[in-house]
């Protein structure tokens, strides 16, 4: 494996590493009554509101529609993917020192899995929130009436304008994965790649 | 036949009129400018003034803010009266700001707003306002626009010539407009002559909680009308304007006008901090009440002080002078160099014009008329700079706006005037309506004007609205001033009467607001974070209620075991933490006013049941979709009863406790 290479699969495992500090998702709420929006933030480790007292806004104004109340603590997911996207930045180590070409791609493999399940994940959760709803104690009902925000993109729920998209570590999580790619690309080095050298190369057989 | 033909004649004398009133072009050119004025006032919708515009309410005792230019009402700050629209003054939290020696005053005038300063520029930190009744200074916390402070001045009456600051706010003042026996005793009132005094008092200013008397000083028994600091050269010395120099006890109107010339009373206050270093003051028991909000709880506390330093000017030679000012000196306002002494006489045909360069000339010189009481009477030739000509009649107050120019407001004559500095001439006038009293440049009084408005506070409104029975709304009318000429731009009504008013650019406050005050650190004693916390105890004839209000209700909200013959305290704290979510708390029968509640704050209401029955309490603010349904019960049963006391929780948290107990 080229040294370049090597040099970006040890940089996608520091992206890795560095979007455990940065938000994964964000779910944005505006309202006419909130033009400045209510900002929910997806972490690895957490849910957070965008200002402090965002999401305990966001679960005062849900308890009318009888929505569970969004409590980090209630989500094992969160006290795993972190460490499952440790893993993948330690794998991405192993590629690195054993240079072997299908090593990345197991890891490439293991991280589109994750990233999958990760999305499945997240997205049934948003299910759940918006389906599962305590009717009895619901204040505003209305029939057929679900509050899942969107997975990616945007949506009307009631009075509020649901957006939610991915955020800065999911960026840096796509970068790292793109790094792989490349890696892999740049594996047998650059003369494969370019056709100036390929031609001399050529035309030297040629000559001999 | 006669008849007809002369209301024939009438009624073309009236179509030619008519005709002629249509065709002038006055008309056309007044339209013209009435939609300049307006594109010039036009704020459109949300978008933000560029200045906050802080009007003292006068006898409402608050103050009201404005945006300007659009002359929107923005709020009305409670500070020295009652305010049932939000509780001040009836929750048990604010009723200590209210307390002074002679009790719980629950009304004032106030008069002067004086926005704090670093370097003698206003820095959007406080605003002070004084009372002239009972006399006391406010302090208002600009980032959440609430009166946090108020300090009782002692030995005064009419605390008019305040709450004027120094270049930094170490000091705001206070000076009294009716002179009395300094300790107040009983003595005859024709004794006025002998027994009765006048004080200048200094107070610190800059700590907030701590506001003190730093000392005071004895003056000669004349009426202290207004003040204003130095600043720049003169800086560390600070004016006032005095009249009734007469000493008359009856009948002023007359028989203080009688002098051609009263004084301004120049004090030096470095001189007097070095007195007080010195030990050259008189320490005199007196009583006096400092109050102030514990941020903590929000909660406010009040004390007793028991004593002043007192300082008597032959104790203290250097401290006053008096600048000889013609006649019955209203105003006294400093240009922004410092240099210039503007005094407005309210009965003079000159605005006269002292100049500080002389007045420390006239000091070193010894040039003295004579002396009264210890302090030197300067000879008004050795003091003074210039005199505005004919300005007009019954100057008041001058303005500045810091490229050259004063702007004087003219009682009798209904008209602002606009004169050079230094040459003293007039270069332009422009009628008010009616009989204005002060006037008001954003910055106006400081080194720094924003000269680009001047804001009219007028006393007399009658036509310019329409009538609203016998009294009408005072008005405030802004004029353009950043070209040569002056513009009138707009007139809108007031609260209360605004004496004077302070402005400043938006910019220095608007992104320091509070928006909810963090639950977490609610240390109020009877604080309720949560719905499972609230509840009912008793204490003898003491019930204490302790409850959420929270959209969409509150928690506990059915209570019972309360007896006729109790005294009741609800403490009812705002869990919310979100801008702008109010909710409101009053009881059926309730005999104060209702609690307004902002986010994560928590404030008390005192009930005295006096029958037995269910009493229903509600939210009066209206905070939710559900905020009708706010709303609960309070059982009250005769003395003695059997019935124990009571709180439920709020029916979503039975609900969820009954879920609970199911899995």
């Amino acid at each position: 494996m080229s040294n370049i290479s090597r040099l970006l699969l040890a940089l996608a495992s520091g992206l890795l590493l560095a979007a455990l500090a940065l938000p994964l998702w964000r779910v944005q709420l505006v309202a006419p009554q909130y033009p400045e929006g209510l900002g929910m933030e997806i972490h690895a480790q957490t849910v957070r509101g965008a200002a402090e007292q965002d999401l305990g806004n966001i679960n005062e104004l849900n308890h009318y529609i009888g929505m569970k109340t969004i409590e980090p603590a209630a989500i094992p997911e969160l006290r795993i993917i972190p460490w499952l996207i440790a893993g993948l930045s330690a794998f991405s180590l192993v590629a690195v020192i054993t240079g072997k070409r299908a090593v990345v791609w197991a890891w490439l493999a293991s991280f589109a899995a994750l990233g999958l399940v990760g999305m499945w994940d997240f997205w049934h959760w948003e299910y759940s929130y918006g389906h599962d709803l305590d009717m009895v104690h619901a204040i505003i009902k209305i029939p057929g009436m679900s509050y899942q925000p969107p997975l990616i993109g945007t949506k009307q729920l009631l009075n509020f304008t649901a957006s939610s998209w991915p955020s800065t570590g999911t960026a840096l999580i796509g970068a790292a994965f793109l790094l792989g790619v490349v890696s892999l690309v740049l594996h047998h080095g650059p003369t494969r790649l370019n056709p100036a050298a390929a031609t001399r190369a050529a035309l030297r057989e040629a000559r001999a | 036949m006669r008849l007809s033909t002369q209301r024939s004649l009438l009624l073309a004398a009236v179509a030619v009129a008519g005709v002629i009133y249509a065709c002038t072009p006055r008309a056309k050119t007044a339209s013209l400018a009435a939609s300049d004025a307006a594109s010039k006032v036009y704020v459109p919708p949300g978008s933000y003034d560029e200045f906050y515009a802080f009007l003292s309410g006068g006898y409402s005792g608050q103050v009201s803010v404005y945006g300007l230019p659009s002359g929107r009402l923005l709020k009305l700050i409670p500070v020295f009266s009652q305010f049932p629209e939000d509780g001040y003054g009836y929750n048990e939290e604010t009723k200590p700001l209210l307390q002074t020696t002679y009790g719980f005053v629950p009304w004032d005038d106030s008069h002067h707003p004086e926005l704090s300063q670093t370097n003698g520029v206003p820095d959007g930190r406080w605003l002070f306002i004084n009372a002239n009744n009972t006399p006391r200074v406010a302090r208002i916390d600009l980032t959440r626009f609430e009166t946090d402070e108020i300090l009782q001045i002692p030995n005064s009456a009419g605390g008019h010539a305040s709450p004027f600051t120094t270049p930094n706010s170490k000091y705001v003042v206070s000076a009294t407009r009716f002179s009395v026996p300094i300790p107040n005793t009983d003595v005859a009132i024709d004794t006025y002559k002998q027994n009765f005094k006048g004080t200048i008092t200094f107070m610190t200013a800059d700590q907030p909680g701590k506001m003190d008397i730093a000392f005071q000083i004895l003056m000669p028994g004349y009426n202290y009308d207004l003040g204003h600091a130095g600043k720049g050269p003169s800086d560390g010395w600070f004016f006032f304007t005095s009249y009734n120099t007469e000493q008359a006890s009856t009948k002023l109107e007359e028989n203080a006008s009688q002098n051609d010339k009263d004084y301004v009373a120049a004090i030096n206050y470095k001189r007097a901090e070095e007195c007080v270093a010195q030990n050259k003051f008189t320490t005199q028991t007196t009583e006096y009440v400092h109050n102030w909000v514990d941020q903590a709880s929000r909660a406010a506390k009040s004390e007793k002080k028991t004593s002043v330093k007192l300082i008597n000017p032959s104790q203290c030679p250097g401290i006053a002078y008096y600048l000889p000012t013609p006649k019955s000196p209203h105003g006294v306002d400093i240009d922004p160099t410092g240099e210039y002494i503007v005094a407005g006489g309210k009965l003079a045909t000159v605005i006269p014009v002292h100049s500080f360069t002389k007045l420390q000339k006239a000091i070193a010189d010894k040039a003295f008329d004579k002396e009264v009481d210890g302090i030197p009477v300067l000879k008004y030739d050795a003091v003074i700079a210039g005199e505005v000509q004919k300005p007009g009649l019954g100057p008041l107050h001058t303005e500045f706006d810091g490229k050259g120019y004063a702007y004087t407001s003219m009682f009798i004559s209904s008209e602002v005037v606009k004169w050079k500095l230094g040459t003293w001439e007039v270069v332009d006038r422009i009628p008010t309506y009616y009989s204005i009293g002060h006037l008001s440049i954003p910055g106006g009084d400081s080194k720094q004007p924003w000269g680009k408005y001047v804001l009219a506070l007028n006393k007399i409104t009658k036509d310019r609205y329409l009538p609203t029975g016998p009294e009408m709304a005072q008005s405030a009318q802004l004029i353009d001033i950043s070209g040569d000429k002056m513009k009138l731009l707009l007139d809108f009504p007031t609260i209360g009467e605004p004496h004077y008013a302070q402005a400043l650019p938006a910019s220095l406050i608007k992104d320091k607001q509070i928006k909810f005050f963090k639950l977490a650190e609610n240390a109020h004693p009877f604080a309720t974070k949560a719905e499972s916390e609230g509840g009912i105890t008793r204490t003898g004839k003491r019930v204490d209620i302790k409850m959420i209000a929270i959209r969409s209700h509150f928690a506990p909200d059915n209570l019972e075991g309360v007896q006729v013959g109790d005294t009741v305290y609800f403490h009812v704290t705002n869990i919310e933490q979100d801008w702008d979510i109010e909710h409101g708390f009053a009881v059926l029968g309730q005999n104060n006013s209702e609690l307004i509640l902002n986010p994560g704050e928590t404030r008390t209401l005192q009930w005295i049941p006096k029958t037995p029955g269910v009493y229903p309490f509600y939210c009066t603010d209206f905070c939710s979709a559900l905020h009708q349904e706010m709303q609960g019960y309070v059982r009250v049963s005769p003395a003695g009863s059997p019935v124990k006391l009571m709180a439920n929780v709020s029916k979503k948290t039975q609900a969820q406790l009954v879920e609970a107990q199911k899995h």
